[in-house]
């Protein structure tokens, strides 16, 4: 049986309106940076094993827009979209991101953030860093609620049943 | 739509308390029941300074209380507010982890075939 590394992603908050979340990998960057660009490959990981991705589009160019959709296994259907502001590639990823389910008189505007993907390292490892920013905590919080929405906590009991076939 | 963790304005916000790895580990730690700072040091390893620190902000938020028994001040969850959003903080992370360790595998596909495609080159 392959042994797994202790790879935790960690989570802050560094302000009210950002979300940092840094992860390490044992690949590199040019990789990682392919399996953040490449539909195919987006497919794979997104869903986070709550479900399936069902839309992976993405137009790799600045002002090119990107949008990923996933059934969740309680059947609910959960979409993002955005638009590619900066690209440095196998460096950095700027993009706007946006829940699609919003709640009523929540513009899009006020509910999306910016999310700069960074990667650092060498040909043998990358860390990976995602810094949501927020435009103000409202949109932060529309975060917070895709995610309560998703009802994770079920899938959480599935994902333990599947983790160890998956590895 | 109604928010679970509708908050007042407060300096130090909620989120940002239960948003930080160690104090998250405090409150896990305080679930099972009132403890002295003594043995959260102990059992974070931190030094005493910072874990008192870290529990000053989750007082001030209001997710740790302190109770007097003579001499000793034990501190204890009052977790019932921020419980859904240290779930829901915990659960963001998750799905994170479960993302990065399904990058994982796509990476080893990656690097094996450019591995082989290398030694065909």
């Amino acid at each position: 049986m392959a042994v797994m590394p202790d790879r935790r992603a960690t989570l802050t908050l560094p302000t009210d309106e950002q979300i940092l979340i840094t992860r390490e990998f044992d690949a590199p960057r040019h990789l990682v940076y392919r399996a953040l660009t490449e539909p195919k490959l987006v497919e794979r990981w997104w869903h986070a094993k709550r479900g399936r991705v069902i839309v992976a589009e993405i137009d790799l160019r600045i002002g090119g827009t990107w949008r990923y959709v996933m059934v969740a296994d309680n059947g609910m259907e959960v979409g993002f979209h955005g638009t590619y502001r900066e690209i440095v590639p196998d460096e950095r990823i700027v993009t706007t991101e946006v829940y699609e389910g919003l709640p009523d008189g929540v513009s899009e505007d006020d509910a999306a953030t910016v999310n700069t993907a960074s990667l650092a390292g060498d040909d043998e490892r990358t860390t990976f860093t995602l810094l949501i920013q927020a435009t103000s905590k409202l949109s932060r919080d529309a975060i917070i609620d895709s995610g309560m929405e998703l009802g994770l906590q079920d899938a959480l009991d599935l994902l333990e049943q599947t983790a160890d076939s998956l590895r | 739509m109604v928010r679970p963790m509708a908050r007042a304005a407060t300096t130090t916000d909620a989120f940002n308390a239960v948003a930080e790895p160690r104090r998250r580990e405090i409150l896990d730690a305080l679930a099972s029941g009132e403890r002295p700072v003594n043995d959260l040091v102990r059992q974070l390893g931190l030094p005493q300074p910072q874990v008192s620190k870290h529990l000053r902000v989750l007082r001030e938020v209001g997710a740790v209380e302190i109770r007097e028994d003579g001499r000793r001040r034990l501190y204890r969850l009052n977790g019932r507010a921020l419980k859904p959003i240290h779930d829901w903080v915990k659960e963001y992370e998750q799905t994170w982890s479960d993302r990065f360790d399904l990058m994982d595998v796509v990476l080893d596909e990656l690097k094996d075939k450019e591995e082989e495609d290398g030694s065909h080159a």
